[in-house]
């Protein structure tokens, strides 16, 4: 039996689990920036009028 | 400082909560039969998807039924502190200066005198259904015997911590499961060699050891699981 | 006696201690982690390549389990970090529930789906390393169960912590899930080991033999040595964003937004 395509199969799993476990948190990070620039904009907005 | 002036009471404390716990246990009676029937319906779920084979079923008894016993506790698991985290007692009893170790032992007795004992006692039961060899049946026994008790005090830290979510229940089978594994394996290893005619002692050695190892701690880490909870 | 040990350890300062002092400011160890993540991500680049060269194109086929042996090279690393990254979380969580330190546990909390993704990474590379070896995808092999058991282990760690909305509450109550876990993990090991040779389990390890040959083990050593850089970066990458989150109505997190836009 070729054992070849089990090999390439094991190798391409292993990348794509491992590269999702690092990217992910990455495009979490972006929404969490994004998240808290809003927050900021919506506190200065509300702090201007009075000032 | 304050374990001082109670340290003489400790044990009244400890009796007067597991006769609290048992007391309300038996107000609900129907509460309390569940998890039996739950395990009684189980178990006959078994010999339905499997065939009525006896040699089949005689195979697979030991594991049928200590895995119905697992699921059973697991189910009755949480009604183990839930009523008296909810309506606040917990914190009363935190309150009171009592240590929370004994309070949380005190539940763990009291949880396996409800719902692991009745698995004790109905296993002759399930062994004639899953048609266990009658030498083996002594052997089935003291393993649920001594095995169920490490399931109710393992189980006390999954509750612990998650008492303080809605929906623990769910959570808690994926918690407490993978550490029930170890129990699994030996209790129906004992009961099959047993089967066989082989020796089984070493079996019921490990699994005594390991009553007297999670006695000694899980109550501890029960009480800090149940300390974060209330935090 | 908290307080007595708070009043007694005030004078001075060791350099290690403020080291790690400085580690538990959010803002310092966010600057501080910063700079290390690239280099940690380019020596496990380097390595990565280096080891992978040496393993599937130099090293040569086993002569009992043929090609399908050059799957160790992921498998066997894979399988030291789930198992290195589940100690080292408990450890951490232990430090942590000890000492109320907010770096820690996030620390802690952060390695678990690391850990988790290296548990699945092992169990596919085993299972499809047992294809050509065994015959079929899954044997109940003490390897692979008790890997299986570190996976749902694993899960339930992260399960914890994600259901709790509070964050610290919900670190700390899977730091000491974490903890019980590790306790137990030596017991189900050696338990499922016994239970494999009881039930006649299949014979050949992935291991190989009882020696392993230098230019097998070169690259297998390189490429654990290349997954704890992977680890590193990954964790540290983890444990900034998780202090951005947390952080997220204090100052310093804002300045940082600030001097990027």
């Amino acid at each position: 039996m070729d054992h070849t395509p089990f090999i390439i199969a094991a190798y391409s799993i292993g990348f794509v689990v491992l590269l999702w476990c690092a990217v992910a948190p990455l495009m979490r990070k972006k929404s969490i920036a994004r998240d808290i620039r809003r927050l900021i904009q919506i506190e200065e907005r509300s702090r201007d009028p009075n000032s | 400082m304050t374990a001082e002036p109670l340290s003489g009471s400790l044990s009244k404390a400890f009796l007067a909560l597991l006769r609290r716990d048992l007391l309300l246990a038996f107000r609900r009676r129907t509460e309390l039969l569940f998890p039996v029937i739950f395990l009684l319906v189980v178990v006959s779920l078994f010999p339905l998807g499997i065939g009525p084979g006896p040699q089949l079923l005689a195979r697979i008894a030991p594991g049928v039924i200590w895995i119905a016993a697992l699921l059973a506790t697991v189910i009755s698991l949480d009604a183990l502190f839930r009523s008296d985290f909810e309506d606040g007692t917990l914190e009363q009893f935190i309150i009171s200066g009592h240590p929370l170790t004994l309070i949380a032992l005190a539940k763990i007795v009291s949880h396996w005198l409800v719902a692991g004992l009745p698995i004790v006692l109905l296993s002759p039961l399930l062994a004639l259904w899953m048609n266990l060899p009658s030498e083996s049946l002594g052997v089935m026994i003291l393993t649920l015997a001594l095995g169920t008790p490490i399931l109710s005090l393992i189980g006390s830290i999954g509750v612990g911590l998650t008492i303080s979510l809605k929906r623990g229940g769910q959570l808690l089978s994926l918690l407490v499961f993978p550490l029930y594994v170890p129990i699994l394996i030996i209790a129906t290893a004992a009961v099959m060699a047993a089967s066989d005619g082989l020796p089984y002692t070493q079996f019921l050695g490990l699994l005594i050891a390991g009553l007297i190892t999670s006695v000694t701690l899980a109550p501890f880490a029960a009480a800090a699981a149940l300390k974060i909870s209330l935090s | 006696m908290n307080s007595n040990t708070a009043t007694k350890a005030k004078p001075r300062k060791h350099p290690v201690v403020l080291f790690i002092h400085k580690l538990g400011s959010p803002p310092w160890f966010y600057d501080f982690a910063g700079k290390f993540i690239p280099w940690l991500w380019l020596i496990f680049g380097v390595l990565t390549v280096l080891g992978l060269y040496l393993g599937l194109v130099k090293a040569p086929e086993d002569y009992l389990q043929g090609q399908s042996v050059r799957i160790i090279y992921l498998h066997v690393p894979a399988a030291w970090m789930s198992m290195m990254i589940y100690s080292s979380m408990a450890v951490m969580g232990f430090i942590a529930l000890v000492w109320r330190i907010r770096i820690v546990e996030i620390l802690a909390m952060a390695s678990a789906p690391i850990g988790a993704a290296f548990t699945i990474v092992t169990l596919t590379a085993g299972s499809l390393w047992g294809r050509p070896t065994w015959g079929t995808y899954w044997v109940w092999d003490a390897r692979l169960t008790s890997e299986l058991v570190l996976l749902f282990l694993y899960l339930g760690v992260i399960g914890l912590y994600n259901s709790i909305d509070e964050p610290r509450k919900a670190a700390r109550a899977a730091c000491l899930l974490a903890i019980v876990g590790a306790v137990n993990l030596p017991i189900i090991h050696y338990s499922v080991k016994w239970w494999n040779t009881l039930h006649q389990g299949s014979s050949i390890s992935l291991m190989g033999g009882s020696s392993i040959d230098s230019s097998m083990l070169y690259p297998l050593l390189i490429m654990a040595v290349a997954t704890k850089f992977y680890y590193g970066a990954n964790l540290l990458t983890r444990a900034r964003i998780k202090l951005l989150e947390q952080d997220k109505r204090k100052a310093w997190v804002r300045e940082i937004l600030k001097e990027k836009n």
